[in-house]
């Protein structure tokens, strides 16, 4: 008796679920409506020092907009500990905004998953055209051969910023240029008691990062041309092995950094206790932590050789947030109109130096407020060395596995544990094993 | 009262819809309808919120919900026990770290239900007796509870910091009980880190129901006991624990469950990418699904951990229960 | 506090007892105060000392970050959302479980077992899996019949009345078994109803418990974090949750963190105190007999 009760308590339970299921999904149509043509929903990412000053920045912008188009613009900051998970869960239930920011590395990711409003040349048209964008950040909107699944809204690029004082005591009189370099300088910074450079090794972003980019400066790519997982490729293994050994064998990099994953190497540097970081856009943080900007300077992070450029010499990823607009969005209009707004010159003026970012749009970025020194190291990298993350739909599994082993390397680099070419490949095996097998 | 109810078995399903009652006289509908009554509530409300997502899981768990078909899932190709069969190749990298997962999850459990546990009844019978400071203790004691996770474990991050932490500050600098800082937030010495913030902020909770346990006993008990010469021990022993048992049960059960499927902690402890020693499986599950969108995958893990806690459940139900009132229905 | 016939115990207690607790209780207190301090002192430096060295003694003081952290984040209305929905979610909650437990204690009907089962099976399941679907639901609903369940208070204090249904029934059902019986079925005999025994008696007589799955009930849902990130919107969003403001991408605000922890414990630990004198009255020898 009881059995028969449970069975009919199973299935009235499985009949609600399978009704939930049948009309949940979201909707499948295709994109998009006008059906409410005076309001638009945007999620901003957190791009300031705090939501409430986003929100500063923001709202004068939006209401402007409003006067030009009579288009009301609900505002809504969302932390980077929330956004991925509500912009999939909004994908799920097609329930989201109408445009959102996007973490410029998230783009392929989404795109694979068809909630966002392809740019192809017709759309583009309406906000003027895709040549308005910088080149190396259109490279990071989608994967390569498909539509951009957004458009580029503020760049930004890592350098070396170094503490000019500690440089100073050093004897050391410009900027290392070479990884070489910065390890001998290493060496007389640390003879002055203070830690060379910082990492956040705990960090899986900023250790696929910088990890791509020494990929880049060894010739190698995580990915094939055809987009499969290539970890173990002997340049990659060199490449992460090299970074390794900044903590492991060069030891410019102290062991305590290990563990960093709350930009503690940022409260290093700040405090003088650490002579370099390598960082995006640091200043408004290096000030809101007490370092004024005439203590430190700003050079382009060190190649293996020769100057920073293209491939071997790339020495930054492309870093930035995309614009896109939601599938699903009820005022497709409003919201491309909105996309018009955002990337025109003005407002990417306004915005890119309210977030001290350089403008992806060409137009805004010839302006001399982004000519400063520090613009300016931030500017060139981005024209001539950096280079777009893979543009793979893995790539937050990419991101997730190589990046965890890199945080594993660097444990073991801490804890004493010897890092050979054997055990980086080890660990680039087990992430590459990781990885979606189609 | 009981006795009628027993009397006239109620038809119908046993979901407690009182409606198929009601062409009965009024007084039997009300005897009999009521206990399903009072049950209605919050049979929908776990309906709803419980127990249609956990079906809509476990569907999942037969698809092939990766980001290409999130969007519409109602596309996403049946797999059958593809999902599953992934997760259970334990000579897969999946499975086995799966598998490994599932071991420190067990050893974490273990330790951590068992300390909250011995904590907070020790401190709650301690406290039984009142003393000067007693109400201070006990809302102190309850700090950590009502300190939002977030800021609680990220203040025991704080503390486990190698170079600027209390606990190496303490350890190495003052007592010199290290020879060097260890390093608490990565290595094999995270899964102490865990344990003991996920102690520090779970054992209150024990004390908390354990307290308004004791409440119940009865003095008669504790007086006749001391008159037949019993000590403080013995009178533990003899009174206090078997009264607790029913609460114990309960509270020991849901401890494990809640610990076993805890995210918050190591989630804020260590970010996305737990360390090997401390990947419990909760974050392992939320790697599988959120992190890289193969929600499929993730909820056949789920569904593997339902069905073991079901037996784990069953089998400590059983025996816990024997002498208690298990056979009534 | 009143509780000097609750608090009286049968035999003085032995000095080796005294001592064992004394010491027990120094060392817990110790373990739960560090941390604490840890919070308070850090809530008192600027940003630019608290990521340094740790110093038991800290070197300067500023309030700063008590007045930061309101603009930092909207920490008055994260809190206000915050008590509503835990507010609402704990009575709701503590009146469902009531009825049903005193239907689980007093009654035998079909499908006793399986209802008791089910509902704590329920706990079985990881949070993170009910994420998705449940959005899914309640997005559905909100499609179909204009209740807007995602993105609102009501939503949340729906969820988190669930969240801790099940372990209040159960505890509840644990309580109320230990009131005997005779007591409700005596009022019975008076003309009391099935429901004036139970508010009249039984409840009353498990007021401890009552208190305890609330004060349970309440941080259940003053706590969570992952369902209240993608169910809340700017308005909407909880504590827990608006926390993690103080985090930004490139910010860590340290010392903001732990003072509004600080703010927004200190009414919680005093409700708690206003409510302990409940958690452990309830039965008395007098009552029960």
């Amino acid at each position: 008796m009881r059995s028969i009760r449970a069975a009919a308590v199973g299935a009235v339970t499985m009949s609600l679920a399978l009704a939930a299921t049948a009309c949940g999904g979201g909707s499948s149509s295709g994109g998009g409506s006008n059906d409410s043509p005076k309001t638009l929903t945007y999620w901003a990412s957190n791009q300031g020092a705090s939501i409430a000053i986003d929100k500063k920045v923001l709202q004068p912008e939006l209401d402007k907009f409003q006067k030009q188009t009579g288009i009301k613009v609900k505002l809504e900051v969302v932390p980077w500990s929330d956004l991925l998970n509500r912009i999939l869960t909004a994908t799920t239930s097609g329930q989201g905004p109408d445009v959102l920011n996007i973490g410029n590395t998230w783009s392929a990711s989404l795109q694979a998953t068809g909630a966002l409003l392809p740019w192809d040349a017709k759309n583009f048209g309406k906000i003027g055209g895709k040549d308005r964008f910088v080149d190396s950040a259109l490279g990071s909107t989608g994967a390569e051969g498909k539509d951009p699944a957004a458009v580029p809204l503020y760049s930004m690029a890592y350098a070396l910023y170094y503490n000019k004082a500690i440089f100073a005591d050093a004897g050391i009189s410009k900027p290392p240029a070479t990884w070489a370099e910065l390890i001998a300088d290493g060496k007389k910074i640390k003879a002055k008691g203070k830690s060379p450079l910082g990492a956040e090794g705990a960090n899986v972003s900023e250790n696929i990062h910088h990890v791509f980019v020494f990929a880049k400066q060894h010739g190698a790519d995580f990915f094939t041309a055809d987009g499969k997982p290539d970890f173990t490729n002997p340049k990659v293994v060199d490449a992460v092995k090299q970074y390794v050994d900044l903590m492991a064998k060069d030891k410019v990099i102290p062991t305590n950094d290990a563990e960093y994953a709350q930009n503690q190497s940022v409260s290093d540097f700040a405090k003088g206790k650490q002579a370099m970081l390598l960082w995006q856009s640091a200043a408004a943080n290096l000030k809101s932590q007490g370092m004024s900007p005439d203590k430190y300077g700003i050079a382009p992070v060190p190649v293996q050789s020769g100057t920073p450029g293209t491939g071997a010499q790339t020495n930054s990823m492309v870093a930035g947030i995309n614009l896109a607009v939601f599938k699903n969005t009820d005022n497709i209009d409003g919201a491309t109109k909105f996309v018009k707004f955002m990337t025109s010159d003005a407002e990417q003026k306004v915005l890119n130096t309210a977030y001290s970012s350089i403008p992806p749009v060409k137009g805004a970025q010839s302006d001399a407020t982004f000519n400063s020194a520090s613009n300016a190291v931030l500017k060139q990298t981005l024209a001539t060395s950096a280079a777009a993350l893979p543009q793979v739909a893995d790539e937050s599994q990419f991101e997730t596995a190589v990046g965890t082993a890199v945080k594993e390397l660097f444990a073991d680099a801490a804890a004493g544990r010897a890092v050979t070419t054997d055990s980086v490949k080890a660990k680039l095996e087990k992430a590459q094993q990781q990885m979606p097998t189609k | 009262m009981t006795t009628t109810t027993l009397k006239e078995p109620v038809r119908g399903d046993s979901t407690g819809a009182a409606a198929p009652e009601q062409r009965r006289r009024p007084g039997r509908i009300r005897r009999i309808g009521l206990p399903y009554l009072l049950l209605l509530p919050a049979l929908l409300l776990e309906l709803l919120v419980h127990l249609v997502p956990m079906v809509i899981g476990i569907v999942m768990s037969f698809k092939e919900l990766t980001q290409f078909y999130i969007r519409d899932w109602g596309t996403a190709p049946w797999t059958g026990f593809g999902n599953y069969k992934v997760s259970v190749d334990f000579d897969a990298p999946v499975g086995k770290a799966l598998l490994h997962s599932f071991f420190v999850t067990v050893g974490f459990t273990l330790l951590s239900v068992g300390l909250c546990w011995l904590i907070g009844t020790t401190a709650a019978i301690y406290m039984q007796d009142n003393f000067r400071g007693r109400g201070l203790l006990r809302a102190l004691f309850l700090v950590p509870y009502a300190l939002p996770v977030y800021a609680a474990v990220i203040t025991w991050v704080f503390m486990f910091q190698h170079d600027n932490g209390l606990v190496n500050h303490v350890l190495h600098d003052q007592l010199h009980i290290t020879d060097k800082r260890s390093f608490w937030l990565i290595g094999d010495n995270s899964f102490w880190a865990l344990l003991i913030t996920h102690v520090w902020k779970g054992w209150p909770f024990a004390f908390l129901i354990v307290m308004a346990g004791l409440q119940n006993i009865p003095k008669e008990l504790y007086e006749a006991a001391a008159l037949d010469g019993a000590g403080m021990l013995q009178q533990i022993r003899r009174i206090t624990l078997p009264s607790l048992r029913p609460v114990n049960q309960v509270l020991v059960l849901v401890l494990f469950l809640w610990t076993f499927n805890d995210f918050n902690t190591p989630y804020v402890l260590f970010g996305k990418a737990a360390p090997e020693a401390a990947d419990l499986i909760s974050v392992h599950i939320y790697q599988a699904s959120f992190v890289t969108w193969n929600f499929g995958t993730g909820s056949a893990m789920s569904v593997l951990l339902l069905l073991f806690l079901l037996v784990v459940t069953g089998v400590y139900l059983v025996f816990t229960s024997r002498g208690r009132r298990t056979g009534d229905v | 506090m009143s509780d000097a016939h609750v608090s009286k115990s049968p035999m003085a207690p032995p000095s080796s007892f005294l001592w064992s607790r004394r010491i027990f209780l120094t060392l817990l207190t110790g373990f739960v105060l560090i941390p604490v301090y840890v919070m308070i002192s850090s809530s008192l430096k600027p940003l630019a000392d608290v990521t340094g060295q740790f110093r038991w003694v800290p070197s300067g003081l500023t309030i700063r970050p008590y007045i930061d952290i309101w603009s930092t984040v909207p920490l008055a209305k994260y809190f206000m959302n915050s008590l509503i929905v835990s507010v609402s979610a704990t009575v709701c909650s503590v009146v469902v479980a009531v009825f049903a437990a005193y239907a689980v204690s007093r009654y035998n009907f079909r499908g006793k077992r399986v209802f008791t089962v089910t509902v704590l099976s329920t706990q079985m399941f990881p949070g993170i899996l009910f994420l998705l679907p449940l959005f899914l639901l309640y997005v559905n609903i909100g499609n179909a019949t204009g209740i807007a369940l995602f993105g609102s208070r009501g939503g949340l204090i729906l969820t988190y009345l669930t969240f801790s249904l099940p372990f209040s029934i159960w505890m509840l059902i644990g309580y109320f078994d230990s009131v005997p019986r005779d007591l409700d079925e005596a009022a019975l005999v008076d003309g009391c109803g099935p429901l004036g025994a139970l508010f009249r008696i039984v409840v009353p007589a498990a007021i401890p418990g009552i208190v305890a799955v609330a004060v349970y009930a309440f941080m259940t849902a003053w706590g969570e974090v992952l369902f209240a990130s993608v169910m809340t919107n700017d308005a909407t969003r909880t504590l827990a949750v608006g926390l993690q403001g103080y985090s930004t991408l490139n910010d860590v605000y340290w010392n903001q963190i732990m003072a509004a922890s600080l703010v927004v414990s200190v009414p919680v630990v005093a409700g708690f105190l206003l409510l302990q004198r409940y958690l452990v009255a309830g039965l008395t020898a007098g009552a029960v007999k």
